[in-house]
């Protein structure tokens, strides 16, 4: 070996020299720095220069500046913090009731087949109903308060996370359980270092679709008479056609769909650390 | 193991099996009534074409085979540590604490740093699993093992999926280390050689039962040797395998077919 090594020419040149067989990359490649913010600013880019160029019609879609002045109106008189500090809070309790009782009833049916017996077959048939048709029976029960728009929205987030959650809990490899059971570790050990951090990415991608979920939720509870909220605020708008004021209303549901998301991305990077996959 | 705390009060066996069957169909036993003896500190190495019941007898002893039917008393002490042919370190816990897995004492982490230095991985304690070697890994599953002062430690094959010549360091490696913890061991393998060069005593299982038990004694455990040759030839010839370069030492490095011979 030393040999063929010595023989070697060596390079005059303070370049070494970097020839190379190079593969077409196949996965998709390194990560683009705020690539998640492309497709957001080409679409308001978009929205821009139509209006600029008059090619969208103010009164089918207010210009972007007009838009931004009546958001700012709305916030000198303090009605746009009031009414999104609203729904804010209408969001995160259910998504918070939501998320809880979804975790423990995955967990509950995932680790016992008593639990699974009893539980899974009642959420895949409230999953077959549309979450928005239980509405009327909900206000019945529930009346039109707050009690009855926070438990639509947890309903509507529960049963994605149950799923996502139960799936990554079952798709642990069983060789984990076996490691564990010869380790001598107890049911509450396993389930804190074995069940929850294995059923993670499941849980997680459960999470996307729940903040989502939440977000439709308190859209639609929040037009049925409600008297607050972001909502209140689109429908009221709606009655006296201004656009400007629906669109205000529109772009903070985008940004609290874009921030919720992004929050939950920002999690499941950090918490899956450990994997080693295409998303990199 | 905890399941007959106190019944071994007699220390001069770590294991005893006696009359032990176990079957996965109506058709035949795995196990059919094996009898075995393993004393505290021994090194045995167990070997057998596949379907003879090896894993099947180290699952029994590792108190994994419940649903298995079978009847027969299995004896083991209360620490059992199990090293599994993969490492199955738990991907999403940094290298330290799956070492420490389970552990409860307070001094787990240092303990388990002491284990890690101890296979030579001192400084990987913050490391994810699938950032080590696959020898790395299973020396991280080692020190997970022994960091538990195990009194019996039972491996399946633990270096059957390393490069021959990780698999040698390994080798010195556990050597080191049973000498160190003392713990009785029985080590699964297909490698007849893994077997003479670890074990004090190589049990060959044949239809269920130890069809061979023999001790291993010999000064230098070197392929050189011809005591080694010869005792790896006669072996094979156990196992159904025709090795003609045994008596021969010039041949000793002549790798056999593992595949033939499992």
């Amino acid at each position: 070996m030393t040999t063929i090594e010595a023989t070697r020419p060596r390079l005059p040149s303070a370049e070494p020299a970097d020839d190379r067989v190079v593969r077409r990359r196949l996965g998709p490649g390194r990560r683009i720095r705020f690539g998640y913010a492309v497709g957001p600013v080409a679409l308001l880019a978009l929205w821009v220069v139509g209006s600029a160029t008059g090619l969208i019609d103010p009164r089918t879609l207010s210009e972007p500046w007009t838009v931004v002045a009546t958001a700012g109106g709305l916030i000198e008189s303090g009605r746009l913090q009031e009414s999104l500090a609203t729904s804010a809070v209408r969001a995160v309790l259910g998504l918070l009731i939501g998320v809880a009782a979804g975790t423990v009833l995955a967990i509950v049916s995932g680790l016992s087949r008593l639990g699974e017996s009893f539980i899974d077959g009642p959420v895949q048939i409230k999953r077959s109903i549309p979450n928005l048709a239980l509405i009327p029976l909900l206000i019945l029960w529930f009346g039109i308060g707050e009690e009855m728009k926070v438990i639509t929205i947890a309903l509507g987030v529960f049963v994605p996370i149950y799923i996502h959650t139960h799936n990554g809990l079952r798709s642990i490899e069983g060789k984990y359980a076996e490691l564990a059971e010869t380790a001598g570790v107890s049911r509450g050990e396993f389930v804190r270092h074995v069940v929850l951090p294995g059923a993670m990415p499941g849980f997680l991608l459960g999470l996307r679709f729940a903040v989502t979920g939440a977000l439709l939720a308190l859209v639609v509870v929040e037009q049925i008479n409600s008297t607050s909220g972001i909502g209140h605020m689109i429908t009221l708008a709606s009655n006296y056609g201004q656009t400007d004021v629906i669109v205000v209303g529109l772009v903070v549901y985008a940004i609290l769909g874009l921030v919720a998301d992004g929050s939950v991305r920002l999690i499941e990077r950090k918490a899956l650390s450990w994997r080693r996959t295409l998303a990199g | 193991m905890a399941t007959h705390p106190g019944r071994l009060t007699d220390r001069t066996a770590a294991v005893r099996v006696r009359g032990l069957h176990r079957s996965f169909s109506r058709a035949g036993g795995v196990l059919n009534g094996l009898d075995l003896d393993i004393a505290p500190g021994e090194f045995v190495a167990l070997i057998g074409r596949s379907g003879s019941g090896k894993s099947t007898l180290l699952r029994a002893l590792a108190g994994l085979d419940r649903d298995v039917a079978g009847h027969g008393a299995v004896d083991v002490p209360d620490k059992v540590s199990v090293v599994f042919q993969d490492s199955r370190l738990l991907p999403w816990k940094r290298v330290l604490d799956n070492v420490t897995f389970g552990l409860r004492d307070k001094d787990a982490a240092q303990r388990g740093q002491v284990a890690l230095a101890e296979v030579g991985l001192e400084g990987r304690e913050k490391a994810w699993p699938h950032e080590l070697s696959g020898g790395e890994q299973q020396r991280a599953a080692l020190a997970r093992s022994l960091v538990r002062d195990p009194e019996l430690l039972l491996a399946d094959e633990p270096f059957g999926a390393l490069d021959a010549l990780t698999r040698i360091r390994m080798h010195v490696l556990l050597r080191k280390l049973c000498e160190a913890h003392q713990p009785a061991v029985l080590l699964v393998t297909h490698d007849v050689d893994e077997a003479i060069v670890l074990a004090d005593r190589v049990i060959v299982l044949d239809d269920g039962v130890v069809a061979r038990d023999l001790r291993v004694d010999l000064d230098r455990r070197s392929q050189a040797d011809p005591e080694f040759a010869a005792l790896r030839a006669q072996l094979l010839a156990e196992l159904g395998v025709e090795d003609d370069s045994a008596p021969a030492p010039r041949h000793a490095h002549t790798r056999y077919d593992r595949k033939a011979a499992s």
